[in-house]
């Protein structure tokens, strides 16, 4: 059965996944409508960029992060100017590597989308008065809809079971950086395989709901 | 009197437009050429979509865009009404919200036209509650010009609104464009290649070849200009306004007159004292020296010979005079020869069919 150990990584998984799917939204949407609308040859680099997590080993990502992040890394330097201390190890640091691991899944579906929407109803928009702001909130926005589900429930769900990245920059503490799939890896290792399943199924589970409802909600072919 | 004056300027690899617009505050323009010709451009450009250089743009007296001062108004602060080509509708509302977004952003001083008045004059009131995608083609693009009317603009720019639309949806759509031109005061700018549309709904004709403007000049006389290829070809016609004077019942004839005389017409249920668009091709145009009797032939006007063209090698185009309207006639050279027709000669045009044009 679980204990109050199992409970607290699932506690702090979804926290996780929350927060970093937020963000993720919040800090995508710009970059995915960049992509979908420039005609800078920064596109292709970013494009790649954003992309890297695809292909990258977590373990890399998060070893980079480690090193970054740390006390003599730049960004590491910069949050101790700030008085914000050092990430690693903690759950900002998980949400910053969470956030870079789960980017392109969040990116990709919007960029998508927005690029499907393409230069005339904003236009038209235009000719209707509207100013960009007002054409991207009032029509771009909600033409995007069904992919802001899709990003959502990918980031949300890729988050929920990353396990390198965390591992590098989390480390594995107990309530405090310990997520489920952490704690899936601790028992196998204890040979507490009975631990192991319950966390396991529940993941395989959970996985496949979000993925149904995501499929039955938007299902793809619908856009004439 | 010249309303809207524009002066754009494009350089691309493979086309450039170089072009200096005087057109009417009223009544239909139209601007007309080849696709690749610059008339979307110049179209585009007007609404502020599309970036020109050296560009200057004024509209009624107020400057939109000037370069040389640093003058430009975002596409979004032009009073301008644009129907686009293709469905531009929005497909996440329904065709009420759809007319509502642009009015909502129009302050409630500036709004002079009334949805209800739009609606009507569409004829949408019953699609007010779908959503696009359910609409024909016809629809959608009257959806989108009684959208682009609710914004009351200066002016209505129109980029061939029928050219994605098959011959019995645009006939449709046609009494609609026409009665838009018979009760606003709103100038329209129109786009178009299509010399059947241009003919019923032109007021005033642009002439754009390769991003240069070769003619214009109002429609009628556009139409018979013999330096312009519009007055060649077999599409070649003239324009004329003429009012309805009476109905035959029996014969189901339709009478007409205008300052060159009486036409005959294939019956139309229109109202007496109307004001139509006739169209005469030069091809149904033969000429005599005296008047035919004993002819099948119902329209015989008196008219001079104002000038001939060339035009296929066989074939020669008189343009004609017949009471200070202006005719084409298309004819053989051996004719001209025949007849001995030249400038300020006295003929008999024998006009084989008339077009109202709706």
């Amino acid at each position: 059965m679980t204990d109050e150990s199992d409970l607290a990584a699932i506690l702090l998984t979804l926290k996780l996944a929350t927060v970093t799917t937020v963000v993720l939204l919040l800090i995508a949407t710009p970059i995915a409508w960049w992509l979908a609308r420039t005609r800078s040859w920064l596109k292709a680099p970013v494009g790649a960029v954003v992309a890297l997590p695809i292909v990258l080993p977590p373990t890399v990502l998060g070893f980079y992060l480690l090193v970054t992040m740390g006390p003599h890394g730049t960004v590491g330097q910069f949050t101790q100017a700030m008085g914000i201390g050092l990430l690693p190890f903690t759950f900002a640091g998980l949400v910053v590597g969470s956030v870079l691991y789960s980017f392109p899944f969040v990116v990709q579906p919007l960029q998508n989308a927005f690029e499907a929407i393409g230069e005339r109803p904003l236009e038209a928009a235009a000719t209707l008065r509207a100013s960009p702001l007002d054409r991207f909130f009032s029509v771009a926005l909600p033409m995007a809809r069904p992919a802001y589900l899709t990003a959502t429930v990918l980031g949300f769900a890729h988050t929920m079971g990353e396990f390198g990245v965390v591992l590098m920059i989390g480390g594995n503490i107990p309530y405090k950086t310990r997520v489920i799939s952490v704690q899936i890896f601790d028992h196998v290792e204890a040979l507490e395989y009975a631990h192991a399943h319950w966390l396991a199924a529940g993941m395989l589970l959970f996985s496949f709901l979000v993925l149904l409802t995501m499929y039955t909600l938007n299902p793809t072919g619908r856009r004439r | 009197m010249s309303a809207i004056h524009a002066r754009f300027k494009v350089n691309y690899p493979g086309f450039s437009l170089d072009v200096d617009l005087d057109l009417p505050g009223r009544g239909v323009t139209a601007l007309f050429g080849e696709s690749g010709s610059g008339k979307t451009t110049c179209l585009r450009a007007i609404a502020g979509l599309e970036r020109t250089a050296n560009t200057y743009l004024s509209v009624n007296g107020a400057v939109w865009q000037d370069d040389a001062r640093g003058i430009l108004l975002p596409a979004y602060r032009r009073p301008v009404g644009y129907v686009f080509q293709e469905v531009s509708l929005f497909e996440h509302l329904n065709v009420r919200r759809n007319l509502d977004y642009g009015v909502k952003r129009v302050p409630a001083a500036e709004r002079r036209v009334s949805l209800a008045q739009v609606v009507d004059l569409l004829g949408i009131a019953h699609l007010l509650d779908r959503k696009p995608g359910t609409l024909s083609g016809g629809e959608c693009q009257r959806v989108s010009i009684a959208r682009a009317l609710a914004v009351s603009p200066a002016v209505l720019l129109m980029d061939e609104p029928l050219a994605a639309l098959d011959a019995k949806r645009k006939g449709e759509i046609i009494p609609y464009l026409e009665r838009l031109h018979d009760e606003l005061e709103i100038p329209v700018i129109y786009v178009s290649h299509s010399l059947e549309e241009v003919a019923r709904l032109a007021d005033f004709l642009v002439l754009l070849e390769e991003g240069r403007i070769v003619a214009s000049g109002q429609a009628v006389d556009m139409m018979t200009r013999l330096d312009q290829t519009l007055a060649h070809g077999d599409s070649a016609s003239a324009l004329i306004i003429a009012t309805v004077t009476s109905h035959d019942a029996g014969y189901h004839l339709t009478c007409v007159d205008f300052p060159g005389g009486a036409l005959m017409l294939p019956y139309h249920p229109l109202q007496i004292g109307q004001r139509v668009r006739v169209r005469i091709q030069a091809r149904d145009v033969s000429l005599t020296l005296e008047k035919q009797t004993g002819t099948s032939i119902l329209n015989i006007l008196p008219a001079t010979v104002l000038a001939l063209s060339d035009d296929s090698p066989g074939q020669v185009i008189v343009a004609l005079d017949a009471g200070g309207a202006r005719m084409l006639a298309r004819v053989t050279r051996k004719s001209v020869a025949a007849l001995e027709l030249i400038p300020g000669k006295a003929v008999y045009a024998q006009i084989k069919s008339v077009a109202i044009l709706g």
